[in-house]
């Protein structure tokens, strides 16, 4: 028997992640937002300036429509934030799920999750491991919904670069890039990951998708720089922008290591966060 | 500022191979949208649908309750071995994203183009698409040859019929550029 506090955090959890994840799929946060506006209002190639206005007037028809942005609505990456009261139980893993499934049937959500070997689609977004939840403690209760789609993050990379390798970070988040060209819809947003272990990397890569894009450190817009020299641009039609932004969390890792995750992210870099309210 | 689009409507004409790539143009008329499975079907069966004129979106669209929900492109480069029967019979544009190999970039010669459409942008395309009718359903809802009936739909000719290929030259771009790199 469940007790009347758990069913109460239950249902709060899945709506909670029910409505993030369909905030997050028709509407873009307000950072990610500026930049792409930014990036539109200076762009220079008349391609490019051309392919801006199609993502900006997308952007607006969904919010109008109340529809996804994009087909591809992602499998669910999800990060909760639990205050000293809510203790950390299998009953909050199954209440995401029962969220997520919510959102696939109702937003719709395109059913993206399949067995890997199979390749059975469980038709509700769900699956072994999947939704994929982040737990940490925090001061509010809170989730966050990062849905991720395939073009993009199959673009991604780990590379366990030698210590001696610090100044070649840039060359081999750059080499990601121009592996990727056109595919993962530019202009992309990079989380880079450096340091931790070799999961660990990659972890730090997408949670750096997390932080605002208008912000960026003077070694973040250095990269950025030199990776729209490459000119790939908006769709890979050329252009100024090939990246939005480029935002890099590190972590303390062996000193005969430094591993480096790149993880690529298309314009349309969609997350959102809902306090849960048992 | 951008010129104004060249306007086209379907079915295509002589009209496409004045077009240069960087052009941008809008179309309205019907597409038949194809993926990898409906172009091997239409190899081994047919093509449901008269060519002559015609425009394939590279698409695998969200369909529910006979309304296009959700209807950006796909990745074109997939069918870039799958292409050249369909030009033969007399198709006169491709939709996609990402630009196609150099194969059908001379397929296209003196006879169509490629057109790009922005990755991503499903509820925009949504908004200037009503379904008209589908093939091959049996292959299923991404697979399917849906006909859609576009209205203006915003796209930039990535490929012209004289062998200009704006993908190839930014390819070309980015690998001169990442080739400093790589010395250091």
């Amino acid at each position: 028997m469940k007790s009347t506090d758990q069913t109460r955090i239950h249902e709060a959890l899945a709506d909670a992640t029910f409505r993030a994840y369909r905030e997050a799929v028709i509407r873009l946060p307000p950072d990610v937002l500026r930049v792409i506006e930014k990036a539109a209002a200076s762009e220079t190639s008349p391609v490019a300036r051309g392919e801006f206005a199609n993502i900006l007037q997308n952007i607006t028809m969904a919010e109008k429509l109340g529809v996804p942005m994009c087909q591809d609505t992602g499998v669910p990456v999800v990060y909760l934030t639990l205050p000293p009261e809510i203790p950390l139980t299998k009953e909050l893993y199954d209440a995401v799920a029962d969220g997520v499934r919510r959102a696939t049937k109702e937003v719709p959500l395109r059913p993206n999750v399949v067995d890997p070997l199979t390749r059975h689609n469980t038709n509700d977004n769900t699956g072994l491991g999947m939704p994929a939840i982040h737990v940490k403690p925090g001061e509010k209760f809170t989730v966050t919904v990062l849905p991720k789609g395939a073009g993009a993050e199959n673009m991604s990379r780990i590379g366990m670069l030698l210590p001696s390798q610090v100044s070649q970070i840039e060359k081999f988040v750059i080499e990601t890039v121009y592996l990727a060209g056109s595919r993962p819809c530019p202009p992309i947003v990079i989380g880079v990951g450096i340091g931790g272990t070799f999961d660990g990397a990659a972890a730090l890569a997408k949670e750096a998708l997390l932080q605002p894009l208008d912000q960026m450190t003077e070694y973040e817009r250095g990269i950025l720089a030199a990776v729209n020299r490459l000119g790939i641009g908006p769709m890979g039609l050329g252009g100024d922008t090939t990246a939005l932004a480029v935002k890099v969390k590190t972590a303390g890792c062996h000193t005969a290591s430094l591993p480096v995750a790149v993880n690529i992210q298309c314009w349309a870099n969609r997350h959102a966060t809902v306090e849960v309210k048992p | 500022m951008t010129a104004k689009p060249v306007q086209l409507r379907t079915p295509l004409g002589e009209e496409v191979l004045s077009l240069h790539a960087g052009d941008h143009v809008e179309l309205s008329g019907v597409v038949y949208t194809a993926r990898d499975e409906a172009h091997l079907r239409m190899q081994k069966d047919g093509i449901p649908f008269d060519p002559k004129g015609a425009v394939i979106y590279h698409c695998g669209p969200v369909i529910q309750d006979k309304r296009v929900v959700a209807a950006g492109p796909t990745t074109s480069a997939r069918m870039n071995e799958l292409s050249g029967f369909l030009i033969d019979k007399g198709v006169r544009a491709l939709i996609g994203k990402g630009g196609m190999g150099t194969r059908v970039l001379g397929q296209l010669k003196n006879k169509g183009v490629y057109l790009a459409f922005t990755g991503g942008c499903a509820a925009l395309a949504a908004d200037r698409m009503k379904l008209k009718g589908v093939f091959f359903e049996d292959l299923g809802m991404a697979e399917a040859v849906w006909v859609f009936e576009l209205d203006r739909l915003p796209l930039v000719v990535g490929i012209d019929s004289h062998g200009n290929d704006i993908f190839g030259d930014v390819s070309k771009h980015a690998e001169a550029e990442f080739g400093r790199y790589k010395k250091s």
